[in-house]
């Protein structure tokens, strides 16, 4: 009896999964462009590359298929590194990437995979530098900020930050400390944000700098402390990181189509569509908007490659 | 147990203490794991119950965690699952009726194999992803970063657990027997086939859900063949990107809007239900064919 | 008595070694595999030394090769590994082997055949979620209480405690069907001359079954070493060259996973790093392994 059930059940659940794997279903949230777009574009686009632009690609990917079912988009997450290593080996067709793609080492790995491509820019993102609640800190200028994080001196905090493999710590370390990797060796690592966010939040000690987007989730736990580069405290915002006025933690945020991907007409209208409505899906992806400038050389650099 | 083999009692009030203290020492290693495994599954249940329902299970993932859903993950695991079944059970089973009932230990070809699955072992996941990669997603078989090459690197991954467990459970059928068959006349792979195999494949329906129950979980080596974190559809077949479960979970629980969180505890409760029904074949399996010398 | 008797039929003979082909060729993968992990490591393992010395690597504490003023010392990854590992064992083999004998000695078929597939799903648990529990619960609700200040939110007890859970199921179900296969006449005999459950388990069960044990300590160990996400998760991401558990650490399968799939350029000595970390994994399971087989042949015992 009990054989009898259990072998039922199973076939039915097999049968369920496999008779349905064929028409699965397909919700994709609306869209919001103005703009038309063909109804009978087909084609699968390959974007893959960094976790923070990741947000990105995927509302453009899901608001874009709305409109364009015989698309299909899949966006991975192997990081700016890792995406642009299958982008130069031909096996992507857009890389996502939080930094300028490197001139001493994935350069001539395009170049040796024979892969042209252009430089995009789809949006802006900013690190915050937060402390605990009981903390007071309203503001701390670049060089104190340098001492605190490039050197041992300062031990009164329980210090948090992302851990040496990811794009932020790369950022932070440059921009701030002077030099890629520079930095001093005892805070806490962590590859996920929101492990920083509990951390600094939960210690009353705690101080520690990651993604804008994951203070903003957790804005009411955490004191968000402005940075002075020489012109007068500046808290982010999405205002303030789209201006550029909050320095030096701004950076922009990149897509590297390829010169063969753009060729095809379902890529084409896809980067159209982003170029088109990227600060709808900035907002979708709680990310921040390029400035109108921004939009403009990006508009540019997309048009030329499309020649 | 049968009757015959309980235990005269123990005329020795100390020894009965003794016994006494065993068993209840036995009892919470039992009680301890159950229990571990019971917060565990509350503390999932109660951050992802909410998020469960119909919609969560037909749709595809979105921005908006209202109407995210996990069906091209789900499907993503399916396939990969039925595929590493295939793949896994004959070549592990065969690995082990290889290794204990042909090959010559002294030889040192033989051994080589064999210090080879134990390794094979211990290698990180992410390692066999990059092997995966490298030969599978491109160099000789270049097949893409699709569910095959996906399903593939996962079987290579779980394939010693299976050849381990399995060899275990051979070996532990008595010589008797084999010698018995051998005796009236069958060949060596008739005995193997008919008598050997039988008996143990309780043994190997356990090596059978360990590996199951190891890949259904596994992210890293999927990451690196390049499978997405975001896919709108069913894989169409073999020959389909994919992602899974694993990687839909993972990636939710890095966001940090709450809700996603939410939808990850919910996607790990169906992973569950996937595995225990897996898993629920291995064990008819084994219930039914369990054996007492 | 003809050939044909003692030998078999002709036919049959070559199916015999059809088979036994066929049967050698699926063990062979295995040699492929590892050939095939060597090879893909390979390439970049050797750039990686023309970078980096091998003495750096091997005898350096220091590893932080995404600093600005790269080291490339690995003995923190390593003591870290064996340190998450040592607790994991030390929680995983009592509770699985007190598990594995109460169930195949004490339970009743019915309570077996319920417990065991429960602790196997404790091995289906994907390990992200290992991880969080150990990172979000264990940490602060356990080992906090128990150790206050000297421990910090990221610690190797917390990560190798869990991970000790998560093996588990592989120690228990392995020995366990080791010791139900222990034939009924070694235990009838033990007890017709007198002895108690306590002593037929301990002394007649758990030898006869040794050699499947052992098999399951090894599998739980090789999965405790080459685990990734828990660690990654609730031990941090620190390489501190310590012993101490309350202690945050890096293993080599840490560095690995977070530098795969994190923002290193490809053909950077960080990137190579990855390769050369995976390839002394690779060589120390290989030396564990080859001294536990030496271990299992010399006590493995024939009883029949």
């Amino acid at each position: 009896m009990f054989h009898i059930r259990l072998t039922t059940i199973l076939a039915v659940s097999g049968a369920l999964a496999f008779a349905a794997a064929g028409c699965g279903e397909d919700e994709a949230a609306e869209g919001s462009s103005s703009s038309s777009q063909s109804q009978d574009l087909t084609g699968s686009i390959r974007i893959d590359g960094s976790s923070t632009v990741y947000p990105f690609a995927q509302a453009a990917a899901e608001t874009f298929m709305g409109q364009n079912p015989g698309v299909q988009i899949s966006v991975g997450q192997s990081g700016t590194g890792g995406g642009f290593e299958k982008f130069c080996a031909g096996e992507t067709d857009i890389s996502n990437a939080s930094r300028p793609i490197k001139d001493d080492e994935e350069v001539p790995l395009c170049e040796k995979g024979g892969v042209e491509y252009a430089e995009v820019q789809v949006a802006n993102d900013g690190i915050a530098v937060v402390s605990n609640k009981s903390l007071e800190i309203d503001c701390m200028t670049t060089g104190e900020l340098k001492e605190l994080w490039s050197t041992s001196k300062v031990k009164r905090y329980s210090l948090f930050g992302p851990g040496t493999d990811s794009g932020t710590f790369d950022f932070f370390t440059d921009e701030i400390n002077g030099e890629e990797g520079l930095t001093r060796k005892d805070y806490q690592p962590s590859e996920d944000d929101n492990v920083l966010v509990q951390g600094v939040a939960g210690d009353e000690n705690g101080l520690g700098y990651f993604g804008f987007s994951y203070y903003e989730q957790n804005a009411d736990e955490l004191n968000l402390i402005g940075v002075d580069a020489g012109d007068g405290c500046v808290k982010p915002s999405a205002e303030t990181i789209q201006d550029g006025s909050y320095k030096p933690l701004s950076r922009p945020l990149f897509m590297y189509p390829s010169a063969k991907a753009i060729a095809r007409p379902e890529v084409k209208a896809f980067l159209d569509y982003v170029e088109q409505n990227q600060e709808q899906i900035a907002s979708d992806a709680q990310l921040v908007a390029m400035t109108s400038e921004q939009a403009a050389k990006a508009q540019q650099a997309l048009r030329k490659a499309e020649q | 147990m049968s009757a015959i083999a309980a235990p005269i009692p123990a005329a020795d009030r100390r020894d009965r203490w003794r016994g006494g203290v065993f068993r209840g020492v036995l009892l919470s290693c039992i009680v301890v794991s159950a229990a571990m495994l019971v917060t565990l599954l509350i503390d999932i249940a109660l951050d992802g119950a909410g998020a469960l329902s119909f919609n969560f299970l037909t749709n595809s993932p979105s921005f908006r965690p209202d109407v995210a859903g996990i069906w091209p993950a789900l499907m993503g695991t399916l396939w990969l699952m039925a595929i590493v079944t295939l793949f896994v059970v004959p070549v592990g089973v065969a690995a082990a009726i290889y290794l204990e009932e042909y090959a010559d230990p002294t030889r040192w070809w033989n051994r080589l194999i064999e210090v080879n699955i134990q390794n094979l072992a211990a290698v990180p996941s992410i390692v066999y992803g990059i092997l995966g990669l490298a030969f599978i997603v491109r160099g000789p078989l270049s097949l893409g970063p699709v569910v095959m090459a996906g399903a593939l690197t996962l079987g290579l991954l779980v394939l010693p657990v299976v050849i381990i467990a399995s060899r275990e459970a051979i070996r532990a059928v008595p010589p008797s027997i084999r010698e018995g068959s051998l005796a009236l006349g069958a060949t060596q792979w008739q005995t193997i086939w008919k008598q050997v195999l039988p008996s143990a494949i309780p043994g190997i329906a356990t090596g059978i859900i360990l590996a199951l129950s190891r890949a259904i979980g596994e992210t890293a080596p999927l990451i690196v063949i390049g499978a997405a974190s975001f896919v709108a559809f069913a894989p169409s077949g073999p020959d389909s990107i994919f992602t899974a479960v694993p990687l839909q979970m993972y990636e939710w629980i890095s966001r940090p809007q709450e809700e996603f969180h939410q939808l990850a505890a919910a996607g790990i409760l169906v992973l569950m239900t996937v595995l225990i029904l897996m898993n629920s074949v291995a064990m008819w399996l084994r219930n039914k064919y369990e054996s007492k010398w | 008595m003809d050939a044909v008797a003692v030998f078999g039929e002709p036919r049959k003979r070559r199916g015999e070694q059809v088979i036994k082909g066929l049967l050698f060729l699926a063990a062979l993968l295995s040699v492929l595999t590892t050939a095939g992990i060597v090879f893909s490591l390979l390439e970049e393992t050797i750039s990686f030394f023309g970078d980096v010395s091998v003495t750096e690597f091997l005898g350096g504490t220091e590893w932080y090769p995404l600093f600005a003023e790269p080291t490339f010392g690995v003995v923190p990854l390593v003591t870290g590994t064996l340190l998450v590992s040592g607790v994991a064992l030390l929680v995983a083999v009592p509770i699985g082997l007190g598990a594995a004998v109460y169930l195949a000695e004490y339970a009743s078929p019915r309570v077996r055949r319920t417990v065991k597939p429960v602790l196997e799903l404790l091995a289906g648990v994907p390990t992200i979620v290992f991880g969080y529990f150990a990172l979000l619960f264990f940490t602060p609700e356990v080992l906090k209480p128990l150790f206050g200040e000297p421990l910090q939110g990221f610690n190797a007890l917390s990560a190798g405690a869990i991970m000790g859970f998560m093996i588990v199921p592989t120690i228990a179900s392995v020995s366990e069907d080791a010791m139900s296969a222990v034939p009924t006449s070694l235990r009838e005999g033990a007890y017709g001359l007198g002895s108690t459950k306590l002593q037929v388990s301990t002394r007649v069960v758990f030898p006869a079954a040794l050699s499947g044990i052992v098999a399951s300590f090894v599998l739980g160990a090789s999965r405790a070493i080459g685990e990734t996400m828990i660690v990654l998760i609730a031990a941090g991401l620190q390489p501190n060259f310590t012993a101490d558990p309350r202690k945050s650490v890096e293993t080599m399968t840490t560095f690995i996973a977070a530098t795969a799939k994190g923002d290193a350029a490809v053909g950077s000595t960080a990137y190579k790093a990855i390769f050369a970390v995976g390839t002394l994994l690779f060589v120390l399971t290989f030396v564990m392994n080859m001294i536990s087989i030496r271990f299992v042949r010399k006590y493995r015992q024939v009883y029949e």
